[in-house]
């Protein structure tokens, strides 16, 4: 794949993994850091932003910190049905993610509601919907989220 | 006092992203119709208590050439998962790692662990650390690709 990005915005990349100041001017202040002025730093994000080697610039909040409800799950969808149930669970808003892979367990999808009681309706409807056993693994417990993929 | 609501108005607004100008906080304060000191405030405070995990860019993995992202699964005991699930979240190369429940007898897997690699050789060896670390505490384990993304919207913890 050929790099949409150059070597001064894999600088920008691998800062801007580190955080971000709250502060009055802080893109100004990330600027200062890299030796870069604030337009630049402000047209480089835009220009990774919109090509897609960013997915998301901002604040990344703790679902469940912040009183939602958050689940992974999975479902053993039969080949011929997988783009037929796929709509079906596409559809729901609550679905924020959904991935196929590669095991008889072949769709597994990340559903994030606002309370459990909400979590639980959802994953009953996708379940009546499409016909199929939900399998839900919600987390027991969390070792670590994060990583800095370098550029 | 109560930040609670506050601080769901302030996520629902920001969680697509912050704006893109010399004070992206002026701007949100405006929008809110708030005090830019509370909204600054508000952002150190949720940072402090984990609330925001970390303010800052998420770049597009396949983008950065790591085109193999692997969700590695495993079999442990449930009375050693914690020691364990520590251990293997320390590795620099994992992104993410929970327990979650098992689903005798169609998934035996309580453990995972998502890796990332620029190739298939790069992700077979961190799965060989990962076996190593765990040791005899491996009962099995699997790797699952993803295949296809079918959906991914901009993570959006509370659906409006």
């Amino acid at each position: 794949m050929t790099k949409n990005y150059d070597h001064i915005d894999a600088r920008l990349i691998n800062h801007l993994q580190d955080g971000f100041p709250i502060c009055d001017a802080p893109y100004l202040h990330v600027a200062n850091e890299l030796d870069l002025t604030e337009a630049d730093v402000l047209a480089r994000l835009k220009k990774l932003l919109e090509n897609g080697t960013l997915t998301r610039f901002g604040a990344l909040y703790h679902a469940e910190k912040m009183g939602g409800a958050l689940t992974l799950a999975a479902m053993k969808v039969p080949d011929t049905d997988f783009e037929y149930v796929t709509e079906i669970v596409n559809a729901f808003p609550e679905v924020a993610h959904n991935y196929a892979r590669n095991h008889e367990l072949n769709m597994w999808f990340v559903v994030a509601t606002e309370t459990a009681e909400q979590l639980a309706a959802t994953l009953v409807a996708i379940g009546l919907q499409t016909g199929l056993t939900v399998y839900n693994m919600p987390k027991i417990n969390e070792y670590f989220v994060g990583l800095k993929l370098e550029a | 006092m109560n930040f609670e609501k506050l601080d769901l108005t302030i996520m629902r607004t920001t969680q697509t992203g912050l704006p893109l100008v010399s004070q992206p906080y002026q701007v949100i304060a405006a929008e809110l119709n708030l005090p830019v000191e509370l909204v600054m405030a508000r952002f150190k405070a949720m940072k402090e208590s984990g609330m925001i995990r970390r303010i800052g860019a998420v770049p597009n993995h396949y983008k950065l050439g790591y085109r193999f992202n692997g969700m590695t699964v495993w079999n442990v005991p449930d009375e050693h998962i914690d020691e364990l699930g520590e251990k293997i979240g320390k590795l620099s190369f994992v992104s993410h790692c929970y327990h979650r429940p098992r689903h005798l007898p169609d998934w035996n897997y309580n453990l995972f662990a998502m890796v990332h690699g620029k190739s298939q050789g790069e992700v077979d060896k961190q799965i060989e650390q990962i076996a190593a670390l765990l040791g005899d505490f491996n009962l099995e384990n699997d790797v699952l690709y993803s295949t296809r993304i079918l959906k991914k919207t901009g993570f959006r913890s509370h659906p409006s």
